[in-house]
């Protein structure tokens, strides 16, 4: 039942890719959702001054915070415990996982409630307790939709973007018992509204993520607007949240300029619907909310990117997705091509760090060195520059990086060591342009190298005489 | 073998040790100085919030639970789930007249009755703290006598706002009223009325949450 048990094969990004490109109805779905996003956004921002002062600030922020990480860990788990929340901690996702399970089956849990979490995403949580017995229904509309074809979300804020209301149509039909073909939106919300009301009521724990932590007060934020997230950390008797280690911000104040940023580069909205803030479990006399509250803390690799001065600024990500938006990569093969929990820029330098270069060395190669993506980083994330420096991680081994220079190839290695001496040696770069310009041309499009290049652009052409030579003649003296 | 506890703290501290993080001072000036004409703070709170489908209604000190009445009335409320401890409830039970919504009142654990609240429940009515012109957005701080769910369970949520609680900026009411000296268990901002843009970003309201807000401003 739950999506993140599909199990994908070996990961190939390569061929998802090219599938995705030949699927016009994706593309379409994609191009249309990124331009909009990307056009409300603007509007958000359309303030330069505005801009460049936010993004300074969220930025700020957010390096304070990894500035006193483990101080700021420290002072979030002793005010949380003083409130009440129970703090949990976990290095692996296994751990986190068989955290929460416990947790569940002590409580005799056989339905627990999802608001959006990316990080349970990363736990692949709800296979794990479906492996258990127990149900894990997604309640965000979006990630009720890609859980009821089975599959993953295609973006962290969006999950469904993928699909049409067509496709939703149909699937609603097909899935949710009594249900008739409509293609009207609210029809289909209310529908959902129909089913899920019913879970909200009858769930023995309520699971959500956190957008953001204060150490200060021992306070979880959560943004969003369907209510599913509030139905969740209010309803049911049981609240577990889970968060990555980086989410932690240091004073209660940090957080309005970072939902800010949050929700108008997600979103293009100056603020969700709900900006719930949750400090403590049921007190005495309140008449509502969960009564035991729990914050699983996941390293899952976090501590090691933590340790590299530059691959850290990872860490300072607010997961608003707008890198995602303005990326000429994602916007035409989908999220689905990266499978992988976080598509998109943040994705191809954030998974290859946490599940190593192995496994996903292809991630940070889809990329066209645009800029867009740290154009519009609402906390300044250098991800071009991350994205670059984890293609030299994977051809030479090191520690910085899990599995670095797993992907070195030696005919690559080779190519390189040839190119830095014919381009350090003014003899042997004479020879070399002397011998492209005279002969290059004969060579044919299949050799080994020049396959890869020929078989989606035009072979290059060499010019007869080298730039060189043209300029001698126009007297231009050698330096 | 170390709990995991201590191995993450241990990897973040030697990690940080190794290599200090730069920082930048956070200059909070740019919200600071986002200020807004007192008179012009609830036009704008109106505005924002209209487009997100939040209805306003007028009404004054005298008149509000007369209003009130008359507009669920008017929306085809049969029940309305109030907080009779609080001051609004007071004033509610004192002045609800005869036939209008049933008057039900949250003075009991959700546990007793949750079946009731979220099937047999049309309207839910909340005091607030005040407004915010920055982004339109009531501010919502329930408590032991005003529970949690009577802003999100009934379909209809009907939210009292004194036009002279009025903010700048989330950023402002934060740190004016000293919230960091002592959060409440939950405290809210609420934008509009439950809604999603889920399917093929077309706007829907009512997914989860209330399908209606109703802003009633009292002078």
């Amino acid at each position: 039942m739950a999506h993140a048990d599909i199990d994908f094969g070996p990961i190939n990004f390569r061929g998802a890719s090219r599938a995705a490109l030949k699927d016009p109805q994706l593309r379409a779905n994609f191009r249309r959702a990124m331009d909009g996003l990307m056009s409300k956004r603007a509007v958000q921002f359309a303030d330069s001054a505005e801009w460049h002062a936010m993004r300074a600030l969220g930025a700020s922020v957010r390096l304070r915070a990894l500035s006193k990480l483990p101080e700021l860990l420290e002072k979030l788990e002793e005010n949380c415990t003083r409130n009440g929340i129970t703090v949990h901690w976990a290095s692996t996702t296994d751990e986190a996982n068989a955290i929460v399970l416990e947790i569940m089956l002590r409580v005799d849990a056989r339905l627990a409630v999802k608001g959006k979490s990316m990080v349970s995403e990363e736990m692949h949580l709800n296979a794990f307790l479906e492996k258990h017995g127990i149900e894990a229904l997604e309640a965000d509309l979006g990630e009720y939709i890609v859980q009821l074809d089975h599959e993953m979300p295609s973006h962290i804020i969006m999950p469904a973007i993928h699909k049409n209301t067509k496709q939703i149509a149909q699937l609603f039909r097909d899935k949710i018992r009594g249900a008739e073909y409509t293609e009207d939106v609210a029809q289909l919300t209310d529908l959902a509204r129909r089913v899920l009301r019913k879970k909200f009521m009858n769930a023995d724990v309520g699971i959500s993520g956190v957008n953001a932590a204060v150490a200060e007060t021992g306070t979880l934020c959560l943004v969003e607007n369907e209510g599913n997230g509030r139905m969740v950390t209010t309803v049911p008797p049981v609240h577990i949240a889970v968060m990555g280690l980086e989410k932690v911000v240091e004073k209660l104040e940090d957080v309005p300029p970072v939902l800010s940023l949050l929700t108008r580069s997600a979103t293009a909205q100056p603020i969700t619907t709900y900006v719930n803030m949750i400090t403590s479990p049921r007190k005495a006399g309140e008449k509502d909310g969960p009564r035991e509250i729990h914050l699983v803390i996941l390293d899952n690799g976090r501590s090691k990117i933590y340790a590299d001065e530059e691959l850290r600024h990872t860490l300072r990500c607010i997961r608003c997705g707008a890198c995602m938006n303005h990326c000429p990569v994602y916007t035409r093969v989908g999220g689905h091509a990266y499978q992988a929990p976080y598509p998109g820029p943040i994705g191809k330098i954030l998974v290859p760090q946490m599940e190593g270069l192995d496994k996903r060395g292809e991630m940070p190669h889809a990329c066209t060195m645009c800029n867009a993506c740290v154009e519009i980083c609402p906390v300044q994330i250098p991800i071009a520059g991350l994205m670059n420096r984890l293609r030299a991680e994977a051809v030479h081994p090191g520690d910085a990086v899990k599995d670095a220079g797993s992907q070195r190839s030696m005919a690559e290695a080779l190519v390189w060591k040839g190119w830095a001496a014919t381009f350090s040696s003014p003899a042997a770069y004479r020879m070399a342009t002397t011998v492209l310009s005279t002969v290059g041309n004969a060579a044919p499009a299949s050799l080994p190298l020049l396959k890869e290049w020929t078989s989606v652009r035009a072979k290059p052409r060499f010019a007869g005489r080298t730039l060189h030579d043209l300029a001698r003649e126009k007297g231009i003296p050698d330096a | 073998m170390p709990d995991a506890r201590s191995t993450i703290l241990a990897k973040l501290r030697a990690g940080r040790d190794a290599h200090p993080v730069e920082t930048v001072p956070s200059d909070f000036t740019v919200l600071r100085d986002k200020r807004w004409d007192p008179a012009e703070r609830l036009e704008r709170i109106k505005r924002m919030m209209e487009a997100v489908h939040t209805e306003f209604v007028d009404a004054t000190e005298q008149d509000w639970p007369a209003v009130v009445q008359a507009f669920l009335k008017e929306a085809g409320a049969r029940t309305l789930l109030y907080a009779p401890a609080t001051p609004a409830g007071a004033r509610l039970e004192a002045e609800w007249a005869e036939g209008g919504p049933d008057l039900v009142r949250y003075d009991r654990s959700v546990d007793e009755f949750k079946e009731e609240m979220f099937t047999a429940i049309d309207a839910g009515i909340t005091q607030t703290l005040g407004a915010i012109a920055d982004t339109g957005s009531l501010i919502l701080w329930p408590s032991a006598e005003e529970p949690r769910l009577l802003s999100l369970v009934p379909h209809i949520h009907v939210a009292l706002l004194r036009a002279d609680a009025l903010y700048d900026t989330f950023w402002q009411v934060m740190t004016e009223n000293r919230w960091a000296d002592g959060m409440p268990t939950n405290a809210l901002l609420i934008s509009g009325p439950s809604k999603t843009a889920d399917i093929e970003q077309t706007l829907a309201y009512g997914v989860h949450g209330p399908k209606r807000l109703i802003v009633v401003v009292v002078r």
